[in-house]
């Protein structure tokens, strides 16, 4: 077999990238197509429903749901405030002696009120939601009442694993090789609002270290689990990322453990340092693979928009790999050869393997299944 | 509509998985239906292609190539212009085609009732039993304040929601809360925004006026029959096939591909047979083969994310199954860790690891979920896992997995309400017959040994049980199979679907390390004689092969037992298997590693060799 398909990360110096800006609710969409956008720039907004806030009215008055229309002083649809009057009654025969009333617990709206269960149901008013372009660049396209798809041209990586929301910021290199474990030491103020580059490692401390002084970002090669325990309050379970309020962003090129960072993602990073870079830590395994990216938008002519086409990352003589499990995690090497016949490995599990060149010339067979394509 | 070989001769299976869509090829050869060839494809319900069929034509095409290889035959086909081609004609097309799916994450359902207990848990048994995810049971009486079951409900999207709640002529009021909490939060269905959430009402009849008011201006309401009708009766049959409808109308129809692979799903007579939620299927057939061979089956399907278990028990064949949601071997075996724990997992291996290495190595595999394990080392540690997690999962079905609560005895509705808890697991292992694995580290262990080691170790099946795996997971095809043909389904999961591991002897109860525990004289069908007292805490392997039967007389001593009945002494027939039969003397209630850590290795490396379970390099 000439090729097969296999798993893939993206390291490129100049791809185009369309992305999907959406709301979660229907809105309105501020820009156009056409204008050109800032990664900071808000394109599309709406507002969520407020949170409903039930109450039991006929327990609260001591009457029946039945009978409790007789006593409610509010319809639904009515606008309403905290402390107004929802329901009351007339009090020990009806001359307002021990006379009960209930005020609302907030702002908003009557939802219902039910002669069923006597329940009103309260919604607070609405939350204002927000979209950004996340990155500098096109709009290309507008989908009504929804978002819009921004365009661009960028150096980019994708990462392996990350932790946190979006955030842009300028790249700074800290990292002298891939090799490097960041430490907190050479974590200063002048890294305050960056997102700075480790090489293989990065420890807790100097998460704590860059979180303090204001650092958006961190990428680097591997991290520690416990390391994201102790910064997380919690074991990860699952790998469903992005949505953590840590105070920064990590994102992983390599995986857990110590891992030099591919020389081909340091050697990008490091000619862009000091670009303007929008980077999230967003990782979902299943269902919809996410996984982080680091964006760094280029200059472009409008005509050079042409999105690339998808295509499954191939395994073929030549191409670059990452091996993603023991024995030699973390390498870099090129494919020279793909046998087809099943070869028994150390574990005794019968697999499809390929034959590898690592960057110190010497060779090895690796399952199929363990290796990544690095794409460019 | 069932057909049998007259107009069934080919017949093409796919199930549609979250990551492979599988293809199996049924046919009937020299007076028998038989699975001949399998392919398989990644599927293709997500970006970039987006559409399902893309997989299932990729799996079809790599069965009809091994197909004419097979039987040295280039004109065999079975779909052309990339549609099937029914029914068969000479080398071309199929007599049907069938298919079950639970791509894009299943069917995600979320269930309400008044009482968790009871409304609620039948709801669930029926959400469950009908293949979906259960997300959230939310009941009245579930701890929660009202507005953060409304929270709940709005964030949690499932494809459909499952109301119960009340027996016919109890309570309303509760019922219409519930309807009321529902309407508040205005569900948004997961997939698609352009149609209203599908929610059934199968609770109490007098409310489905009250619920339809609340609810028909949010939702698209169904009404089907009441799940409890009674304390004492729980109904599922209605509100799970209106839940496979509308899994077919409703949910399939948003996902991508789906309603082109809808309309190809058919029998040899263009009727469409709808296709089923994978979990389903193997409820189907597993239910099939417990009244066929009139045993009690436990069958476990270990995945990434995911451990389903499904059990049938009792002289009525009562049937259950779980979904342990975050218990697998890849995208959430970093849950398996945490839920077991460090030590539980470490007590199956017989070596020591550094602590922080074997953490970050299950995180990477779960980060990067397709990997296999190339060092023997972590092969081992692998398997350990997939004990615990296995382990975990069947603990949560015997929890679920118990009599009707309310239903023991007659008793007032204040007696029922009050036993909150109990309601005994119908889950009795020293009765099980069949104790059947499936999923990639159980079906694809480089050996079989140690698949009924994992299934030993992590069930701990007492009494005599035979042991098998699904090799390729051919459970699913053949469960929508039994909806057109039993007869196929049934004699291609005889024949083709399992492969015997053998059969486990374990008596149970607690003894005295080196004290006899068990006297057996097995005559062998070649003519020798195994005899043996086995002392306590060993463990035996017998060499006998599949289809071989072999005559045993077996004796407990000290205070064990071999059977439900009690009996310390049986004469019985043990089945072969690929593994062969296991006397296993290591007790039962309690079973007990050894806690000094020398003495649980030596004991583990003990056990691995007898079993043969892994090389000899790493026991030494």
């Amino acid at each position: 077999m000439g090729q097969a398909y296999s798993a893939g990360l993206t390291v490129t110096e100049n791809t185009v990238l369309r992305k999907e800006r959406l709301l979660p609710l229907k809105g309105e969409v501020l820009v156009n197509k056409g204008d050109k956008v800032k990664a900071e720039d808000v394109v599309a907004q709406t507002l969520l429903p407020g949170k409903v806030v039930p109450l039991n009215l006929a327990n609260k008055l001591g009457v029946t749901p039945a009978q409790l229309s007789n006593f409610v002083k509010v319809k639904a649809g009515d606008q309403i405030k905290k402390g107004t009057v929802l329901a009351e009654n007339k009090g020990l025969f009806g001359l307002g002696i021990m006379k009960n009333s209930v005020t609302s617990p907030t702002d908003g709206e009557v939802e219902s009120i039910s002669a069923h269960t006597g329940q009103i149901l309260l919604r607070e008013p609405r939350i204002p939601v927000q979209v950004k372009a996340f990155i500098d660049g096109v709009v290309t396209d507008i989908i009504p009442n929804e978002g819009v798809i921004i365009e661009n041209k960028s150096a980019y990586v994708q990462g392996i694993f990350g932790i946190g929301g979006e955030t842009v910021g300028t790249l700074k290199f800290l990292a002298s090789s891939p090799e490097e474990e960041l430490l907190p030491e050479k974590i200063d103020d002048s890294c305050a609002g960056t997102i700075i580059v480790a090489g293989a490692f990065v420890r807790y401390p100097a998460i704590d270290k860059a979180r303090k002084v204001g650092v958006k970002a961190i990428i680097t090669g591997g991290i520690d689990d416990q390391d994201i325990k102790q910064l997380l309050g919690y074991d990860l379970g699952v790998a469903i990322t992005g949505h953590e309020n840590v105070g920064i962003t990590i994102v992983c090129t390599e995986g857990f453990g110590k891992i030099n960072m591919a020389k081909k993602t340091f050697n990008l990073l490091q000619k862009f340092n000091g670009a303007k870079t929008s980077i999230h830590g967003r990782t979902q395994i299943r269902a919809g693979v996410i996984r982080p990216e680091i964006i760094i938008p280029l200059e472009f002519q409008a005509e050079e928009l042409t999105a690339p086409e998808i295509k499954l990352p191939v395994l073929e003589v030549g191409t670059l790999i990452r091996v993603i499990r023991q024995p030699n995690f973390g390498k870099i090497a090129r494919v020279i050869s793909l046998p087809e016949e099943l070869t028994k490995v150390e574990s005794e599990t019968l697999v499809r393997v390929l034959k590898a060149q690592f960057e110190d010339g010497t060779e090895a067979l690796i399952p199929r299944a363990n290796v990544e394509v690095i794409e460019s | 509509m069932q057909y049998d070989e007259k107009r069934l001769t080919r017949i093409v299976a796919t199930d549609c998985g979250s990551t492979t869509t599988k293809a199996i090829l049924i046919e009937w050869i020299d007076g028998e239906y038989r699975q001949t060839v399998r392919g398989e494809a990644p599927t293709t319900v997500e970006a970039p292609l987006n559409d399902v069929t893309k997989g299932v034509i990729n799996s079809v095409q790599e069965l009809e190539e091994l197909a004419r290889l097979k039987y040295h035959n280039p004109n065999i086909k079975f779909m052309e212009n990339g549609e099937f081609v029914i029914p068969r004609k000479g080398d071309i097309g199929v007599d049907a085609y069938v298919s079950t799916s639970s791509a894009g994450g299943g069917l995600q359902m979320m269930v309400t009732g008044v009482v968790a207990s009871m409304t609620g848990e039948s709801a669930e048994r029926a959400a469950l039993g009908a293949g979906a995810i259960v997300m959230d049971l939310i009941a009245s009486n579930d701890k929660r304040m009202n507005h953060e079951k409304i929270e709940r409900i709005r964030q949690l999207r499932p494809d459909m929601i499952l109301m119960a709640g009340g027996e016919d002529g109890g309570t309303i009021k509760h019922v219409v809360e519930m309807a009321e909490l529902v309407a508040a939060a205005d569900p948004k269905p997961r997939l698609g925004s352009g149609y209203k959430l599908p929610v059934i009402y199968a609770g109490n009849k007098m409310a489905i006026q009250e619920v339809e008011e609340t609810l028909k201006d949010k939702v698209n309401l169904m009404i089907t029959e009441n799940i409890r009708p009674k304390l004492e009766v729980e109904n599922l049959g209605p509100a799970r096939d209106k839940i496979h409808n509308i899994f077919m109308e409703h949910v399939m129809q948003q996902a991508p591909g789906y309603n082109k692979l809808m309309t190809w799903t058919m029998g040899p007579e263009h009727e469409i047979v709808p296709i089923m939620p994978t979990p389903a299927a193997v409820g189907n057939i597993m239910q099939a083969v417990a009244r066929a061979e009139n045993i009690e089956v436990v069958g476990v399907d270990i995945g990434g994310a995911t451990t389903d278990i499904f059990s049938v028990f009792t002289e009525d064949f009562i049937f259950n199954r779980t979904v342990s949601a975050n218990l697998g071997m890849s995208y959430s075996i970093s849950n398996v860790l945490a839920s077991a724990g460090l030590p539980n997992i470490m007590r199956w291996v017989p070596f020591s690891i550094d602590e922080s290495e074997l953490r970050n190595m299950i995180k990477n595999k779960m980060i990067r979920p397709t990997t296999i394990p190339s060092l023997l080392e972590e092969l081992v540690l692998e398997q350990a896992i997939a004990k615990e997690a296995l382990r975990l999962a069947f603990e949560q079905h015997k929890e679920f997995a118990v009599t009707l609560k309310g239903t023991q005895r007659q008793r007032d509705i204040s007696e029922a309400f009050s036993q909150s808890t109990s309601g005994a697991t119908i889950v009795n292992m020293m009765s099980l017959g069949l104790l059947v694995g499936s999923g990639g580290v159980l079906s694809h262990a480089p050996r079989r040994n140690q698949s009924a080691m994992m299934l030993i170790d992590a069930f701990l099946p007492e009494g005599i049980t035979r042991l098998a795996v699904d090799s390729i997971f051919m459970m699913p095809h053949l469960g929508v199979l039994s909806e057109i043909c039993e007869k196929a389904a049934t004699e291609v999961f005889n024949k083709d679907c399992l492969i015997y591991l053998g059969t486990c002897v374990a008596p149970v109860g607690k003894n005295k390390l080196g004290k006899p525990a068990l006297t057996a004289k097995i005559n062998l069908p070649d003519g020798t004689v195994f005899e043996e007292e086995i002392p306590y805490g060993e463990m035996r392997l017998i060499p006998l092969g599949v289809g071989e039967v072999a005559k045993a007389k077996l004796k407990a001593h000290g205070g064990m037992i071999l059977d439900k009945d009690k009996n310390k002494e049986l004469e019985v027939d043990l089945y072969g298997g690929v593994v062969g039969i296991i006397l296993d003397t290591r007790g039962r209630q309690p079973f007990e590693l050894p806690t000094d850590p020398e003495t649980r290795i030596n004991s583990l490396k003990k056990w691995m060799r007898e079993l043969k379970a892994y090389p000899e390099q790493i026991l030494k």
